[in-house]
């Protein structure tokens, strides 16, 4: 017992140990901290002979913080902000983005012939960059102070005008020693009266000069060439041209939105003219799924329930089979065998319909891919629970003269309900935001000709996925608004049927 | 192209994923900005070069070129290969968390999205090496005036047609509706021709016909650039493109149907049942497995208006703004990836179309095909649109070609996809 204990602690240690380098090399205090107080905590759990209960609880309670509450706590978060693409992090790093993607060689310079090398040690000495002039033939030396020339006779170049491979004053790097001192050759630049030469590779270099540059005192970027400004709007984390001549700059940054997300949910459009016949479907596709599923599944464990009936292990296998294969292959298998022109079914029906081409005939499509990915589920723990019901009990009904359907009514199936309810409502849970049994299927369609947004089959997550990232790039704010609503939606109908099922317990 | 289909398919993988990405990488948020000031020590993870590239027949290739190089230069290089349809996401991810790798090899239309993140370096490329490239390739690789990456490869849809069905390459969409529909009733042929749609359209494939009947998408400044505000879906030209489409589909011709997508066409066209396949040199394997006879030609336009052009679409390869060895990165990316051996190298890997001309010059003679693809590009070939709000406009306008080829009014159909994509890219 011993052993274990200190197995696990010393495991748990090294863990940390593992958790706290990059935390350290990032400057992540707040998660050092953390991580410090929680192997603090699980030590002196574990240690001590006291707190009992604590040693059983910790573990469970560490993972749920971990893979349940700060998922959430962070959606939640994030349904708060323009989190999306180009507005990913800081506005100093937009800034930092801005200035560098707009860094264009200065006109009719020359790009140089580059060697890296340092004034002194190659580890600890100033970076400089030895230059040559393809076209003048002429070399120099830069420093953080500017550009000199290189003394005859000083240095040795491969050709005149060519690389240099050495130079008296200063030691060359070789690649390994460029890659120490990578840090230094990123931020090393050597000023010219234009702009500054920067290094590109390891043999050229280039004079270069931001064309876009942030002021802080007008809060504003100007554009060198062009004269236009942009100004920092810090409500909508972007930089916003201020005639109103140009677009946002396209880096932008993460800012608090307040509400503005959610409340584009119910003023959009689109979205208010398409929302309640989703919803109506979404209810309709999670019920039916569930209803299916489960009907077929009880007929199913009823019928291989039975003791009478011959080969059952092998017909229970078969059954289970195609709940073992991977739903998102099936789904597109399944796909395909509805293909208008190609697909088996038309073939084996002789007919000639376009399954996902109308609202019918998709859904029905659909069901019926969910029923057969579904029931096996189902009969799997609809034959457990059977099984766990007492037979004497059936039996007994039997000696009094009820009917089986009657004694299978009035004693199984509540039974069965009692024992099943709380998994029907995960199911359905599950199926309410089931995105893979839509999008790898009809893809929401068919689509309304004047509508391209919303389709007949889509449910909420797929038409949401739609919306925030069928734009220009991935709209995570505005998808975690809908995320959190989504989530409103289930957590009430879950709530209110478990509060039911209480009450089928109470009954019996 | 492949790599769209495939986003579109993993679609739902990449959400999830990318919400528990996300999900991990938000305990830090607060403090990137302010461990921005270079805490990292440079011996960390100094001496490695760290390359992403997408899986598929050019990441095996990828990890040789990276060994070669690291040895050429007494280094050690790491190359990951990793799903494809995720790397952009990926690679978008680590770069917010601060821990990208230094190159990352994607397709030219990630452009937009990559620098409107901050997440890579514009590139000063010799004048010297960039003469070596197809300028089309540069092109591509260029946006908002600044070159952004190495190209190495490029595609472009064509023609594929089965010369004993189809003997002469057509000249324009009537002639291969006729010799098509000509193999069909001489019992020879199933399909007149294998065009990919699908329930939900697909605009990279139909495009040829979309620019033939005067549509376009985005509208193009005087140096190139893509001009956001000039959206081509809802113009004249758009529709009469669709009215012509409309022609040919399901309530017209019946060549193009909703459900010929990109998994069967291929298997039309293997099997012997079609004349006419519309797809990329990523199937020439395919199809030369199948011991069909068959020939390259452009897609063609229709017959009196303006000349198809297939979108081009070009990989490159990317320094990443927050890599951690920029020197070696840059000098990978411009002076080694763009040499003609070693887009050679790619090439036997690939059987993509070379973006370096010496490469395509090295190897046309024996790739007849290849030659045949990067002619079609270069004669009429449009170079995809990179910028940002392209992704607004890929589902819309596919459901309305969709709907258009099951017979829906072309007019209404295309403003009511122009006024989806307007919506989407105002938010």
């Amino acid at each position: 017992m011993l052993l274990v204990k200190v197995v696990g602690l010393g495991f748990l240690a090294a863990v940390a140990l593992f958790a706290a380098l990059p935390l350290i090399r990032t400057d992540n205090w707040w998660g050092l901290a953390i991580v410090l107080a929680v192997t603090a905590l699980a030590f002196y759990i574990y240690l001590s002979p006291r707190p009992v209960p604590l040693k059983y609880l910790l573990p469970g309670t560490l993972f749920l913080i971990v893979f349940q509450v700060l998922p959430v706590v962070y959606t939640v978060s994030t349904a708060f902000t323009n989190f999306s693409d180009g507005h990913r992090g800081t506005k100093e790093q937009a800034i930092t983005a801005i200035e560098g993607a707009s860094v264009k060689q200065v006109p009719d310079s020359t790009i140089y012939t580059l060697t890296l090398a340092t004034d002194g040690d190659a580890a600890t000495g100033d970076i400089v960059f030895l230059l040559a002039d393809p076209t003048t033939q002429d070399s120099f030396v830069g420093t953080a102070d500017g550009l000199e020339d290189l003394g005859d006779g000083s240095f040795e170049a491969a050709s005149p005008g060519g690389k240099i491979t050495a130079a008296d004053d200063y030691t060359v790097l070789t690649v390994p020693e460029i890659n120490a001192r990578q840090d230094d050759i990123t931020a090393f630049s050597v000023p010219t009266d234009d702009g500054a030469i920067k290094s590109q590779g390891l043999s050229a270099a280039f004079e270069g000069a931001p064309q876009q540059s942030y002021d802080e005192g007008c809060d504003c970027i100007t554009d060198a060439t062009t004269g236009n400004v942009w100004t920092a709007d810090d409500s909508e984390g972007s930089f916003v041209s201020k005639d109103g001549t140009q677009r946002n700059l396209a880096q932008g940054w993460k800012v608090g939105v307040g509400f503005d997300n959610f409340a584009r949910v119910f003023t959009n459009d689109t979205i208010r003219g398409s929302f309640l016949r989703i919803v109506v479907w979404n209810f309709a596709f999670a019920i039916a799924t569930v209803a299916i599923t489960f009907a077929l599944g009880l007929l199913v464990a009823i019928a291989l329930n039975n003791p009478l009936m011959r080969g059952r292990t092998i017909y229970r296998s078969l059954i289970i089979l195609p709940y073992a294969m991977p739903g998102i292959a099936m789904y597109l298998v399944w796909r395909e065998m509805f293909n208008k022109d190609f697909g088996l079914i038309n073939r084996l029906l002789h007919t000639d319909l376009n399954w996902f081409g109308s609202t019918a005939s998709s859904m029905f499509a659909i069901l019926l891919i969910q029923l057969w990915l579904g029931y096996n589920y189902m009969f799997l723990v609809i034959t457990g629970a059977l099984q766990s019901i007492p037979s004497d009990l059936v039996e007994a009904a039997g000696v009094d003269g009820a009917k089986p359907f009657y004694a299978f009514r009035t004693i199984t199936f509540p039974l069965l309900l009692v024992a099943l309810a709380p998994l029907l409502i995960t199911s359905f849970a599950f199926n309410f935001n089931n995105f893979s049994a839509i999008f790898l299927t009809s893809k929401g369609g068919p689509f309304p000709p004047d509508n391209p947004s919303a389709g007949s089959t889509d449910l909420l997550i797929t038409y949401t996925y739609r919306l925030a990232f069928g734009g220009s790039g991935a709209d995570y704010g505005f998808a975690a608004a809908v995320s959190v609503l989504i989530f409103l939606i289930v957590a009430a109908v879950s709530i209110v049927s478990f509060r039911r099922t209480q009450a089928l317990e109470e009954i019996n | 192209m492949r790599t769209r289909a495939r986003t579109f398919r993993a679609a739902g993988a990449v959400l999830a994923a990318s919400l528990v990405l996300a999900a991990c990488g938000g305990g830090s948020d607060d403090d990137t900005s302010s461990s921005g000031d270079g805490g990292d020590t440079p011996s960390a993870s100094g001496g490695d070069l760290l390359i992403w590239v997408g899986d598929g027949p050019g990441g095996d290739a990828t990890t040789e070129i990276g060994k070669a190089f690291g040895e050429e230069n007494g280094v050690n290089v790491k190359v990951e290969v990793l799903p494809g349809a995720e790397l952009q996401a990926n690679f978008v991810t680590a770069a917010q968390a601060g821990d990208p790798p230094d190159v990352v090899m994607g397709a030219h239309d990630w452009i937009g999205n990559l620098v409107q993140n901050g997440t890579i370096d514009p590139i000063q490329i010799p004048e010297t090496v960039s003469s070596t490239i197809q300028p089309l390739a540069m092109e591509a690789v260029t946006f908002d005036g600044q070159t952004y990456g190495m190209p190495y490869t490029m595609n472009n849809i064509v023609l594929i047609r089965n010369t004993d069905l189809a003997p002469d390459a057509p000249a324009t969409v009537e002639d291969m509706v006729a010799a098509g529909k000509k193999a069909v009733q001489s019992g020879k042929a199933e399909a007149p021709l294998a065009w990919p749609v699908s329930d939900t359209g697909n605009p990279y494939f139909i495009n040829p016909l979309y620019t033939s009947g005067g549509g376009y998408m985005f509208g193009q400044g005087a140096d190139g650039s893509f001009d956001p505000s000039d959206l081509g879906v809802g113009t004249p030209g758009s529709v009469t493109a669709y009215e012509k489409i409309s022609a040919l589909g399901e309530k017209g011709e019946g060549v193009l149907k909703r459900s010929v997508n990109t998994d069967n066409a291929i298997a039309l066209f293997t099997d012997g049942k079609t004349p006419f396949l519309v797809e990329g040199p990523w199937q020439l394997t395919t199809i030369d497995d199948s011991k069909i006879n068959y020939e390259v030609s452009p897609v063609p336009g229709f017959a009196g208006l303006k000349p198809a052009s297939p979108f081009i679409t070009v990989d490159a390869a990317y320094v990443a703004s927050g890599g951690k060895n920029k020197t070696l990165a840059q000098e990978f990316v411009t002076n080694y990836w763009s040499r003609a051996d070693i887009g050679a190298q790619l090439f036997e890997a690939t059987k993509n179309v070379p973006a370096n001309k010496d490469t395509l010059a090295q190897i046309e003679g024996d790739n007849p095909a290849v030659a045949a693809v990067s002619k079609a590009g270069a004669e009429n070939g449009q170079i995809m649109p990179s910028i940002p709000q392209m992704a607004a406009v890929w589902d819309p306008l596919g459901k309305a070609e969709a709907a258009v080829i099951g017979g829906a009014d072309p007019k209404s159909t295309i403003d009511s996809a122009a006024k989806a994509i307007q919506a989407a890219m105002k938010e």
